[in-house]
């Protein structure tokens, strides 16, 4: 049930892009995760040109799950296999 | 209507009553074509997937298509931006449909 909990957890340490739905883009890195994927990040700044609200001084932020559009990941700290192995049985004991 | 008995056959494996998300399951590692709300559209790999159409997609395209009204004409010029992200995360309440990618032979 928490597949992406457990995934987000992984990558605990690694430098990720949040991508919000109001269009402003975080590049931080993951510092800490909960149940409903709501995202701490630590040592921010703004990706894709500043001239969204720039937040110059902050340094760490929490970002609440529900306004997450996307997260972009470092193609090399994702294990495929293992994630698709685990999406198999995460689908089939959601369907009991 | 499924009535109880439903079954499919994939390859020679006969799976019992096969709802929407099941047939999400087929397409892990296959390339796959997501309609998501604000005009967006993606294609990539589905590596990942839950109930709530949460997502992992690698090697993705993403398209946003956005109108503009030429002012004198009035006319409306469809305009799409592309990009590519290597691996990405993708939250399920943006989703609008998944299905198998549209064109002939993707790459």
């Amino acid at each position: 049930m928490q597949l992406f909990y457990s995934f987000f957890k992984s990558l605990i340490g690694k430098d990720v892009v949040v991508e919000l739905k109001n269009d402003l883009s975080i590049c931080g890195t993951l510092h800490s995760v909960d149940q409903y994927l709501n995202i701490k990040l630590t040592d921010i700044n703004v990706t894709d040109a500043e001239k969204y609200p720039h937040m110059l001084s902050v340094k760490n932020c929490f970002v609440r799950g529900s306004v997450v559009r996307y997260v972009q990941l470092p193609a090399d700290e994702v294990d495929t296999q293992l994630l698709q192995d685990a999406a198999r049985r995460e689908a089939h004991s959601q369907r009991q | 209507m499924a009535d109880e008995g439903d079954v499919g056959v994939v390859g020679n494996t006969t799976v019992a009553v096969e709802e929407p998300l099941d047939l999400i399951r087929l397409s892990l590692d296959e390339r796959l074509y997501v309609k998501m709300r604000n005009e967006r559209e993606l294609r990539g790999r589905l590596h990942a997937y839950d109930q709530h159409l949460n997502m992992v997609l690698g090697e993705v395209e993403e398209t946003v298509t956005s109108v503009e009204v030429d002012d004198e004409t009035f006319e409306e010029v469809y305009k799409t931006t592309r990009r590519t992200i290597p691996m990405l995360f993708v939250r399920g309440d943006g989703v609008i449909l998944v299905a198998p990618p549209m064109r002939g032979a993707p790459p």
